[in-house]
């Protein structure tokens, strides 16, 4: 422990730029360590579940036994061990549900560390016209708090914690639970169907559209702990939300895992507008510690006329793993990716989408800024599929890669597989160095190193960043400043 | 102000400046003029503290300070300012951006709070309004698509926000159409105070004909090889460099 603490106050010294990386001071409540059917069975009856989720759970939990870790990745990272790690971890004093009030102010002050109030008074006594963000908050297992929730169910919207969302609709939780990711997708979604711990439900209905932004902040804080939230968000005829994550972890030299599965669901003329900003802990400037970022996400377009849009910007986590999807199934629907990721020091990125064309008239567009520095590596890897009735299909691709360091990798990887002649596709990449003429440039103009290059590398990447909502852009945009920090030179 | 003695520098192990001696004092304003490849930008260059250039013996005296013990940025902070030969595109960046964060790092070097984004707006309005650029030329990229007159009045543009102390400006009259060349050199004067110094890289006498040099300078191979008044200039235009220099 004083080891810990230790390599942590080197790290600060060293960087001090990961200001998350704090520990919150709060009695947990753990499963056993490991990985077993026992504590699967934990898991569920902590969260006091029916037994057909449990059922699920343990079919799951069965298939991933038989399911081997995916290699194809261009990421290293030493094997797992997954008896080696807590699956389930919640604050003591979240035992039963609590109002607002009744939350341990210890876990109320983390998240206002973190600049995410949880307080709505807070937000209200802002500015007249200010956003107005809903808050869900994640805490290692379980969500503390979600914040505007009577507000949002006059509008008939629904926003609670996973968990919550069991017990209060469990119709709409089983008929969409795993319709997007099946239980087998993959060795990670398997997992996360097993032992997930909580998340968020949304469910906007019928011809709403959602009068706030929603989010959820996930935070990692207990040891050894890996985290496994599940995010649905149903979107019925015409209706339309946008969503927001944020993730952050504290410093620590273990490697933590984090395997989440996000679906959604659009039906006719339904649109999800999805944005995540990653800041889970990167590793330290040696590549010690950090979040391995393994996650499923994605959008069924089930309904004609629906559209869903993934925005990301990864900058944190040692390895990450993960392609928001859209599957394109309702005639003219529509699936956009814009992704910035950036690895710095030993940080490891494989990150794109697949664009699957089923519907006819479907269109998507990706566009990927990937920024490596450091030692980093950092992949596209894309799919854009046209199925054989899928016609009049078109896609339009732009990849670029900025590297800040010539010791850093960028590499693209698209695949494309189209079934029907009708379909236009279109492809773009680029790579380059970062232009010493415009380093030098920006320093004659008064801006430090570091100054310089968040500054030519954010108008890398303004093609994306602009189709963040308003009150995340500029954090946004600090955050790809603070992630290269230490990159130049 | 400044002051420049024996400067050599190199770039990729071949000697560009080979023993430069200069003085600029407050209250003046110098052109340099020269062949082409004669070492002009290189000496604007290692002033302005680019990477490439390696100097291997001399001094440049600063506000007396040893310039080379600054990183480029507080250079800036000090009151240089370098107008490029060939200002650079940053796509993505508007030029309201890019200026006022140079503004405000200026400004935070010199223990100053940043400038609210209203006066920003009123500064940088009132300054384009005078070099004649177009208001939504300052919403654009930096540079990005501009005419070549067009980036050397966006330099102009920037001196004028940024209001440096010493000025070093290469070439900034190149490649400009005659009105626009007169208000560059409207823009050269409004800087020019007793505070204040200019160095003027130039190849023409036209620019020297709206800002009236104190002292002109021939360089050659490296080396500043003749100083005289502003009948220097003319000089030189009427007889060339072979046979004044
Ligand atoms: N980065 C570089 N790499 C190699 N050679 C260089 C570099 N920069 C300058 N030089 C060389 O140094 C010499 C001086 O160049 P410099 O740009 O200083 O000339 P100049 O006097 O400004 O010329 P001009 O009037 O054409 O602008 C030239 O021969 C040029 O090719
Ligand atoms: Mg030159």
């Amino acid at each position: 422990m004083a080891a810990t603490a230790e390599t942590r106050q080197q790290v600060e010294d060293m960087s001090g730029e990961y200001k998350y990386g704090f520990v919150t001071d709060v009695e947990m409540d753990m499963a056993p360590k490991g990985l077993s059917e026992e504590v699967v069975r934990f898991i569920s009856a902590k969260k006091n579940e029916p037994e057909w989720l449990l059922e699920w759970r343990l079919k799951a939990y069965k298939s991933w036994l038989k399911m081997d870790e995916p290699d194809w990745a261009k990421v290293n990272y030493p094997k797992i061990d997954y008896n080696d790690m807590y699956f389930f971890a919640a604050p003591k004093s979240m035992d039963k549900p609590k109002s607002l009030d009744e939350v341990d102010p210890e876990l109320l002050r983390t998240y206002e560390k973190l600049g995410s109030p949880l307080r709505e008074q807070a937000v209200l006594a802002g500015v007249e016209g200010a956003p107005r963000v809903a808050v869900d908050a994640v805490f290692d297992s379980v969500s503390v708090a979600t914040t505007f929730r009577e507000e949002l169910k006059k509008s008939g919207v629904i926003f609670m914690s996973f968990s919550e969302a069991v017990h209060e609709h469990p119709e709409l939780i089983k008929k969409y639970l795993g319709s997007v990711v099946p239980q087998r997708d993959n060795y990670f979604a398997a997992l996360n169907c097993a032992v997930f711990s909580d998340g968020t439900f949304v469910y906007i209905p019928k011809g709403v559209r959602c009068p706030m932004e929603l989010s959820t902040y996930f935070r990692i804080n207990a040891e050894n702990t890996g985290q496994f939230e599940r995010t649905l968000i149903i979107a019925d005829e015409g209706a339309y939300v946008s969503y927001l994550e944020g993730c952050t972890a504290p410093m620590r030299d273990e490697n933590q895992l984090h395997a989440a599965v996000v679906e959604l669901i659009m039906l006719d003329d339904a649109e999800i507008k999805y944005s995540t900003v990653q800041n889970w802990y990167p590793g330290d400037k040696e590549g010690k510690g950090g979040i391995y970022n393994f996650v499923t996400k994605r959008a069924l377009c089930k309904g004609k006329n629906s559209k869903v849009s993934w925005t990301q910007v990864e900058t944190g986590s040692a390895v990450t793993w993960k392609y928001p999807s859209c599957i394109l199934s309702g005639d003219n629907s529509v699936g956009e990716f814009y992704s910035v990721a950036v690895t710095n020091n030993y940080q490891q990125a494989d990150t794109g989408t697949k664009m699957i064309h089923m519907g006819k008239n479907t269109r998507s567009r990706i566009i990927s800024k990937g920024i490596s520095a450091g030692k980093s590596q950092n992949t596209y890897r894309g799919l854009v599929k046209v199925l054989p009735g899928a016609d009049n299909v078109r896609n339009y691709t732009q990849c670029d890669s900025l590297l800040v360091s010539s010791e850093s990798g960028a590499h693209t990887v698209p695949y494309i597989e189209v079934k029907n002649p009708t379909a236009q596709i279109e492809h773009e990449a680029t790579t380059s160095k970062i232009s010493e003429d415009q380093l030098f440039y920006c320093r004659a103009r008064g801006f430090g190193e570091e100054e310089a290059v968040a500054m030519i590398v954010n108008g890398f990447c303004r093609d994306v960043m602009q189709h963040l909502p308003m009150e995340f852009a500029v954090e946004a945009q600090k955050l790809l400043g603070i992630s290269l920090e230490g990159s130049v030179g | 102000m400044l002051k420049i003695n024996d400067l050599h520098v190199s770039v990729e192990n071949t000697a560009i400046l080979k023993g430069v001696n200069l003085e600029v004092k407050a209250g003046e304003v110098h052109a340099i003029m020269g062949l082409n490849g004669a070492g002009k930008s290189t000496l604007a260059n290692t002033i302005a503290g680019r990477d490439d250039y390696t100097v291997t013996s001399g001094t440049v005296d600063f506000f007396g300070k040893n310039i080379f013990d600054l990183e480029p940025h507080e250079r800036v902070g000090e009151g240089l300012f370098l107008g490029f030969q060939y200002p650079v595109e940053i796509p993505g960046v508007s030029n309201l951006n890019f200026l006022r964060t140079a503004l405000n790092s200026i400004r935070k070097y010199r223990g100053q709070d940043d400038m609210s984004a209203a006066d920003f707006m009123k500064l940088i309005r009132a300054k384009a309004d005078q070099l004649g650029m177009a208001p939504d030329m300052l919403k654009r990229f930096v540079n990005v698509g501009f005419s070549g007159g067009e980036k050397k009045r966006n330099e102009m543009v920037q001196m004028a926000v940024l209001d440096p102390k010493f000025a070093i400006l290469d070439e900034t009259d190149s490649g400009l159409d005659i009105d626009a060349l007169k208000t560059v050199a409207a823009g050269i004067n409004a800087q020019r105070r007793d505070d204040t110094a200019i160095l003027l890289i130039t190849h023409y006498q036209r620019l020297l004909n709206y800002v009236q040099p104190d002292v002109v300078h021939v360089m050659i191979g490296g080396k500043i090889v003749k100083s005289g008044g502003k009948e220097l200039a003319a000089e030189l235009e009427e007889k060339g460099y072979a046979e004044v220099a």
